[in-house]
């Protein structure tokens, strides 16, 4: 018997061996750059923001002078703006979010189940700036025409609606960029919160069916309990998205640095400001436009990071 | 059991439940169908202000100076050309870290970190993108780039695909890993002519959505490619494309120029609905 030269074998590494640890490398590598992009955002917009914080301290948060001409920047206009329709755009979309993820779950007939599912789905995909459009072209014309001049001409003298219905009539205001605003995370929402509803497990519905329970009871106390915290979680991912829509809002907020007195007066947020003036702005202006993208990133990730540490038990998104 | 007793001799109490029941399951019907009406609102306008307009011209002719003839040709070919070189960008460093989350991360905590960066990333606002690369690319080198856009665009896309490529490889049985060592494979090339092999479909799905996201992205344009009146090839000057052109031409007075953003709007949408359907059979086909 001849010795088979095993050793040799063993020994010899396999073709290619030697670049292992330079794959490795690499893959690390580009994990790591996601890390550093992140940390970029933070450091760019931190520097390039500090001679706007710095020169006008807290005044930039709480005065809402706006000015590029006597060049004094105060934020409050626009941050508030943000806040205000995103907040907004949530109340009126998650209702109608929510009552659409339970009728294709608990009531759609089977037919129209796949379909409705899928329309939803692609439409969370259309592009911001066709919403900003057709709410421009379309939205604010009619609802300025039907609501808005209706609502002022109805109003009292004196009276709470006419200080909510105040400004000019021409459908560019805080109400309908919020309209706009819910309409587009809408779709998202609602396929967020049907695919939560579709993860629990059949035996709690039908066990709550078999008791009797109705399907209010059955989606209230038994379906919405189960999902709750990855729920919130995706709520708060919806109010990322309108925080830091950009072209939906631009086109039809009115873009005015005032804080709105109404609901139909006109305002700004961080990010149509942003849009609107970047490119003809320079120093000091600058700063403080990428100072306010700075206080638009803090209040977005903070947001985000609390709706990830929900939605971490379930990583249904 | 008295609580079951007066729900059987309560029939007032059984009636109400019905009732508010029957008010719930309306509520829910009604709100999808306000949703669908919303929605088919938007695309029956968009359809119905943008086919008309769509003709030879647009695909032949440039941006026109208000008021004359023009098309959308150097827009087009624009987008076409950031979104390439942004998705080979986000394909490259995407697949690659999803690699190092799927295969080598593993639990840690440098893997945790980057997994938490990477779904940050996932829903950062993209004007802060913009914002970053104008500080990064443009605002050093004194001017706006084809180039700068296309990283933009490639920052927002990457976060994508890393998350379908970590995904897929996860859903890869570990057999298939076992198999490559068994070989005397290296690990690498087990990865990339087994795992990768396997994942191939779910790895284009990501790359499609991913598409899906940057084609129809504006915000991140304005500060970086900016836009072009003519017609470019050159990346490394200002460029044109469709999202900044939809912008600039929709708030434009003249009528002409209206008419192309709708039709722009219509291109985009019908891209990223092409894409979003390719995803969606791609996903479906390994179930069969």
């Amino acid at each position: 018997m001849t010795s088979i030269p095993i050793d040799s074998a063993i020994r010899k590494p396999p073709k290619g061996a030697a670049l292992d640890p330079v794959f490795r490398f690499l893959c690390l590598a580009a994990a790591t750059a996601l890390l550093a992009t992140l940390s970029g955002v933070i450091v760019a917009l931190a520097i390039g923001g500090w001679p706007a914080l710095a020169k006008f301290g807290l005044g930039f948060f709480t005065s809402t002078t706006w000015n590029p001409v006597t060049d004094i920047y105060g934020a409050e206009g626009p941050i508030v703006g943000t806040l205000v329709t995103s907040v907004l755009a949530l109340a009126l979309a998650l209702p109608v979010a929510f009552g659409i993820a339970v009728f294709l779950v608990e009531f759609a007939p089977r037919a129209v189940r796949q379909p409705v599912a899928i329309a939803v789905q692609l439409l969370a995909g259309v592009p911001s700036i066709v919403y900003g459009m057709w709410g421009l072209f379309v939205f604010a014309p009619a609802f300025a025409k039907y609501v808005q001049l209706p609502l002022m001409m109805n109003a009292e003298p004196g009276s709470l609606l006419e200080k909510l219905t105040m400004g000019v009539p021409n459908g560019a205001n805080i109400l309908t960029a919020s309209i706009i605003l819910a309409i587009m995370i809408l779709p998202y929402m609602a396929a967020v919160l049907r695919e939560l509803f579709l993860t629990v497990p059949p035996q709690l519905r039908e066990s709550a069916y078999g008791i009797g329970a109705t399907p209010l009871e059955v989606t209230w106390q038994v379906l919405l309990p189960y999902i709750r915290r990855s729920a919130i979680g995706a709520v708060m991912l919806g109010l990322g998205r309108a925080l830091g829509e950009t072209m939906a809002v631009t086109f039809i907020i009115g873009n005015s640095h005032n804080l709105p007195k109404s609901l139909f007066d006109s305002g700004s947020t961080i990010a149509s400001t942003i849009a609107n003036e970047f490119n003809e702005a320079s120093g000091l202006h600058q700063s403080a436009l990428i100072a306010l993208g700075l206080i638009l990133f803090l209040i977005t990730f903070a947001v985000l990071a609390s709706a990830r540490l929900l939605l971490s038990q379930q990583r249904a998104v | 059991m008295p609580g079951s007793a007066t729900l059987v001799r309560n029939p007032g109490r059984s009636a109400r439940r019905k009732l508010v029941n029957g008010v719930f399951v309306f509520f829910c019907g009604v709100a999808t169908l306000v949703a669908l009406i919303a929605l088919a609102a938007i695309l029956v306008s968009l359809v119905g202000q943008g086919v008309g307009g769509l003709d030879a011209n647009i695909f032949k002719l440039s941006t026109p100076a208000p008021g004359s003839v023009g098309g959308l040709a150097n827009a087009i070919v624009g987008s076409i050309m950031l979104c390439a070189l942004a998705m080979l960008i986000a394909l490259v460093i995407g697949i690659l870290a999803g690699t190092w989350l799927a295969e080598y991360g593993g639990d840690g905590w440098y893997a945790r970190i980057i997994r938490f960066v990477n779904d940050v990333l996932l829903s950062a606002p993209s004007i802060l993108i913009g914002l970053f690369v104008y500080v990064l690319l443009v605002a050093p080198f004194h001017g706006f780039s084809g180039y700068a856009g296309a990283v933009a665009l490639g920052i927002i896309a990457i976060p994508v695909v890393t998350r379908t490529t970590e995904d897929v490889l996860k859903l890869q049985p570990t057999a298939l890993r076992e198999s490559g060592i068994a070989l005397g494979a290296p690990v690498w090339t087990t990865i990339r002519k087994i795992l990768w092999k396997a994942s191939l479909g779910g790895i284009v799905t990501g790359g499609l959505l991913a598409f899906a996201r940057i084609s129809g992205e504006t915000a991140p344009l304005l500060f970086t490619a900016l836009n072009n009146q003519f017609f470019s090839w050159d990346m490394s000057r200002p460029m044109a494309n469709l999202p900044v052109v939809i912008f600039n031409f929709a708030l434009s007075a003249y009528d002409d120029s209206r008419r192309l953003a709708w039709v722009g709007a219509i291109l985009i949408t019908a891209a990223v609905l092409a894409a979003q359907i390719i995803a969606r059979i791609l996903i479906r086909e390994p179930r069969r």
